[in-house]
């Protein structure tokens, strides 16, 4: 055996606080290293080129890297020790960057603690054993989950390289949270002009299945035959006989709030949520369906005359195989009645940005006139105030929500435009308007449309004399500010969906302490998961405007694309395998393992001459976490690359 | 139902009617208040714009001297002695080093057991709603109130951890009971310029002048306070805002001990209403709240 040892000073990252030249000599010294160097870039080029020149003039057989995190660079010298003729399980990475140079700052014991991480390696590496890559085959199927622009976008992208698509979406339509604006910045582009082409063509693609009013229920499987349970809720319409004429929700006698005019306009019981709706098929609402209520009126019913509504149609559970899913299940709104000062939510004509949204579209709610919610008055002076839940550690989020400037510069400018009398004026905090012509619109609201920018927050609203009167500071002239209010407009920040963690867990995605989901790597893997064969776009993963959200799902659509083009997909050998022989068949396994990946199987035991059960891995579905072999009682149950040999072959290293 | 009872300086001077008050309330309704013996200043505004040790070690010498009289909590009537003493005890649970500190300069070992409660949280929370209506001998009708919590009762909310941060309603909830019609108005928490009464008064004629004009647009015909300071600033000040402001304010600001002990029953001379500045007879009559002379 004969193991070389090369260590990496990444630049500054670890040389400056580790003594790499040292550590190099230190490994020389170690038992079966053949030869240790050190280099200031392992990863790059010429790196690469000096292990393998050591490979073949030293005939090394093992590798130990020294240097960032296995997650980081593992696959990069994996294929470069493949590409100088060894297995590539025969290298071990020692983390002397994360574990050590990075959070240390004595030289001297941080060069002794990398010196005994490299002592490790080479002590696991020696009990490696070559590994064989598995093959697994491709569904040649897209799951996207979500029926926003994100995932509007990435179903198109794919369908265009004639791959089929299946989209799910929760709301009765797709279209999601564009659908309801007005105008997109700093173009001022109409969002449904630019919007609803694409939710045609995503729902005339003969490569895209729409699965509206759906919701996940159940995934298993993994990359290229993840199996996905779908729930296709009751609509109670007859999809392939309604003609989307709207007799029925003419006749409706219901009307409640619309929920996607958020409470400012009505819908009936039998609704569409929006016109241009797609598909343009209308949905019962249950709960508040005087039918299903008192099991009186019908009126749907008899003024359909295609026959398309049945109360009795049940929810639809639909099974399919995906080799692929893209997660675009977007954001929702934060909840601002946590805020006392702007009056926990409980002012009519203290509304959130949305809110101004749907009023200033013309085919909103009020036909594009701004009023007051309250009395329907049209509204002179209005106040936004932004970071509504974004950057406030006390009461919100502590992140910004990145779009909020920008919206609520389009809104002052809307509101100018629709209302030629009226002033705005918006407390900030910073103005983040980094993006392509960002600023020079924030610029162009401030200079020919008048509003008013004041760095302050706002400490209090209240009503008086049919106003909301306004307190806020203006920290840069030093004053305290009042105003008279007829509207106040919230630029309430962007959070994760409700359900965002059940979806995760569904997947196995990891989500962040605000649960959103987490990507591979936030600079080189932006819209991969760990979880391979799984994609994120759009805001799910963070606040995102329309351009980085679009970005993303043509991103996302690339990533997936590369995998359903393959015809057999690569899995990694570092999976659990059983010893039967030592199976004592308790099964604790089978209740430790995450992702549903070992199951009992009953096999001949030739030496006790009967048959009896013991755990099977499901090679295709194992994610080598480990789970099993700690709770595994006769050891019988071993994680390839982390076998319980080179666990305590590094423990006795020590 | 014992507490240990710590007045402050105010209620010993120029509050001296909220201690009046408090305590002929706590007698009709059992609560004993048990002065703590030797007691020093809270700390106020002062200590802590001088020494931030000494604005901890000044309440947990009191503290230390209420836990040698029993098992007890600690009411105040005091918005600023109840802040400190509670800030006082949030530094000695949760932060070692000032734990340690205070401890050398006190010279005992203390970590912030001694419970403290504002007196109106005692009387709404612990003693109850219920039992004080079922005490309630004259309904206070028709007397519209706006109830004034000041800045230091509800605030920091992670320390005093009583009631609404911005929207807060024990008093009200209070007053409802009593008889009396709590306004809905938007400065219940608003400043009332507090300790600069003295220093730069012209901050407190305006602030505690907004404070009286809002109370009065929104119908109140008198102002209720937890808080000596919030009380001499509204009552003290009213004839100096009145001038400054061309006004005509003539709004009475009772503690709410007063006007609780008159829905009690107790005599209005038992409650101390002739110290205040803006004489509150007249109103009281006119509701039929006192006798008629």
């Amino acid at each position: 055996m004969k193991i070389g040892v090369f260590v990496c000073h990444c630049g500054t990252n670890i040389a400056a606080t580790v003594d790499v030249e040292k550590v190099a000599q230190e490994a020389a010294k170690l038992p079966k290293v053949f030869f240790a160097t050190d280099y200031k870039y392992m990863c790059s080029d010429p790196g690469q080129n000096l292990v393998k020149e050591a490979i073949a003039k030293h005939s090394l057989d093992r590798i130990v890297v020294a240097s960032c995190s296995p997650s980081l660079h593992e696959k990069t010298f994996r294929i470069c020790v493949e590409a100088a003729g060894i297995n590539p399980y025969l290298i071990e990475m020692a983390n002397i960057r994360e574990h050590c140079s990075w959070v240390h700052h004595d030289r001297e014991k941080a060069t002794a603690k990398a010196i005994e991480l490299v002592r490790l390696a080479v002590a696991k590496v020696s009990c490696n054993r070559p590994l064989q890559k598995t093959y697994v085959p491709v569904e040649k199927r897209v799951l996207v989950i979500g029926g926003g622009i994100s995932g509007i976008q990435a179903a198109i992208d794919i369908s265009f390289a004639k791959y089929p698509v299946v989209m799910v979406e929760r709301e009765p339509s797709i279209g999601g949270r564009m659908a309801r604006f007005d105008k997109t910045f700093p173009t001022l582009d109409c969002a449904a002009c630019i919007l609803t082409p694409k939710m045609v063509t995503v729902a005339q693609s003969k490569y895209v299945t729409i699965h509206t009013y759906s919701e996940i229920e159940e995934v298993t499987g993994h990359v290229g035959d993840f199996t996905v349970k779908i729930r296709k809720k009751s609509r109670c319409v007859d999809l392939r006989k309604c003609t989307g004429c709207g007799a029925c929700f003419a006749k409706c006698p219901v009307k409640v709030p619309s929920e996607f005019d958020l409470g400012l306009g009505m819908r009936k019981a039998i609704y569409v949520p929006f016109p241009q709706a797609v598909p343009n098929i209308p949905v019962i609402d249950r709960r508040n369906c005087l039918y299903f209520k008192t099991k009186k009126c019908g009126l749907c019913k008899k003024a359909c005359l295609a026959e398309a509504i049945d109360f009795e149609i049940q929810d639809e559970i639909i099974e399919q195989k995906f080799g692929a899913i893209i997660v675009a299940t977007g954001f929702t709104q934060f909840d601002h009645s946590v805020y006392g000062e702007y009056g926990y939510g409980k002012f009519k004509d203290v509304i959130t940005g949305l809110h101004f949204e749907r009023m200033v579209n013309s085919s909103g709610p009020t036909a594009g006139k701004i009023i007051r919610p309250s009395d329907g008055k049209e509204v002179k002076d209005v106040v936004f105030i932004q970071c509504v839940g974004s950057r406030d550690e006390q009461k919100g989020m502590s992140y910004c929500s990145r779009l909020c400037c920008m919206y609520t510069a389009k809104h002052a400018l809307l509101l100018k435009e629709h209302n030629p009398d009226s002033q705005a004026y918006v407390f900030y905090i910073d103005i983040r308007a980094a993006g392509k012509n960002y600023e020079e619109f924030v610029k162009k609201v401030q200079d020919e449309y008048g509003a008013v920018y004041l760095r302050g927050r706002v400490s209090r609203i209240f009503e008086k004399g049919g106003k909301l009167i306004v307190k806020g500071a203006d920290t840069l002239s030093g004053s305290q500010i009042e105003i008279k209010a007829d509207l106040v407009v919230l630029a309430t920040g962007l959070v994760a969906q409700e359900e965002a963690v059940k979806l995760a867990q569904m997947l196995h995605i990891p989500y962040d302490k605000n649960n959103l989901y987490t990507e591979a790597h936030p600079k080189l893997a932006p819209v991969e998961t760990i979880t391979s064969g799984v994609f994120l776009t759009g805001a799910c993963q963070s606040p995102k405007d329309i351009p980085d959200t679009v970005a993303t799902a043509s991103a996302a659509s690339v990533k997936a694309l590369g995998l359903l083009i393959q015809d057999k997909l690569e899995r990694e050998p570092l999976i659990a395998k059983v010893d039967n022989k030592l199976c004592s068949s308790c099964q604790a396994c089978i209740k430790a393992c995450p992702f549903n990946a070992i199951e009992p199987e009953e096999i001949e035991d030739r030496q006790l001459k009967r048959k009896r059960i013991v755990a099977k891995v499901i090679e295709g579905v194992c994610a080598g976490c480990g789970n099993c072999t700690a709770v595994c009682r006769m050891s019988a149950i071993d994680l390839e690359g982390f076998s319980n040999r080179q666990i305590m072959e590094e423990i006795e290293a020590l | 139902m014992k507490y240990a009872y710590f007045p402050g300086c105010s209620l010993h001077s120029t509050a001296k009617e909220y201690d009046i008050s408090a305590r002929a309330v706590a007698g009709a309704l059992g609560i004993e208040l048990l002065e703590i013996p030797d007691w020093v200043c809270c700390g106020a505004t002062p200590a802590h714009l001088t020494l931030h040790l000494l604005s901890l070690a000044l309440p947990v010498k009191n503290l230390l001297a209420a836990k040698k009289l029993g098992n007890y909590e600690v009411a105040t009537c005091c918005a600023a002695c109840f802040s400190r003493l509670k800030i006082a005890n949030k530094f000695m649970e949760d932060d070692l080093e000032h734990r340690g500190n205070v401890e050398e300069i006190v010279g005992a070992k203390y970590s912030g057991e001694v419970k403290v409660r504002h007196f109106l949280d005692i009387l709404v929370n612990v003693f109850g709603l219920k039992n004080i209506n079922q005490r309630v001998t004259k309904k206070l009708s028709g007397l519209k109130v706006a109830c004034y919590y000041g800045c230091l009762l509800t605030r920091p909310p992670e320390v005093t951890q009583l009631d609404d941060l911005e929207d807060p309603h024990l008093m009200d909830d209070l007053m409802k009971i009593i008889g009396a019609e709590p306004v809905q108005w938007p400065y219940k928490t608003e400043c009332c310029g507090a300790s600069f009464s003295l220093t730069k008064t012209d901050i407190v004629l305006k602030l505690s002048g907004d404070i009286l004009q809002m109370a009065q647009d929104e119908g109140a015909q008198a102002i209720v306070v937890a808080c000596p300071l919030c009380q001499s600033n509204l009552d003290l000040r009213q004839g100096m805002i009145n001038k400054q402001y061309k006004k005509k304010f003539n709004i009475p600001v009772f503690y709410f001990t007063q006007l609780l002990g008159l829905a009690l029953g107790i005599e209005g001379t038992k409650l101390g209403l002739e110290k205040h500045l803006v004489n509150p007879l007249p109103l009281l009559r006119e509701k039929g709240i006192i006798a008629k002379r």
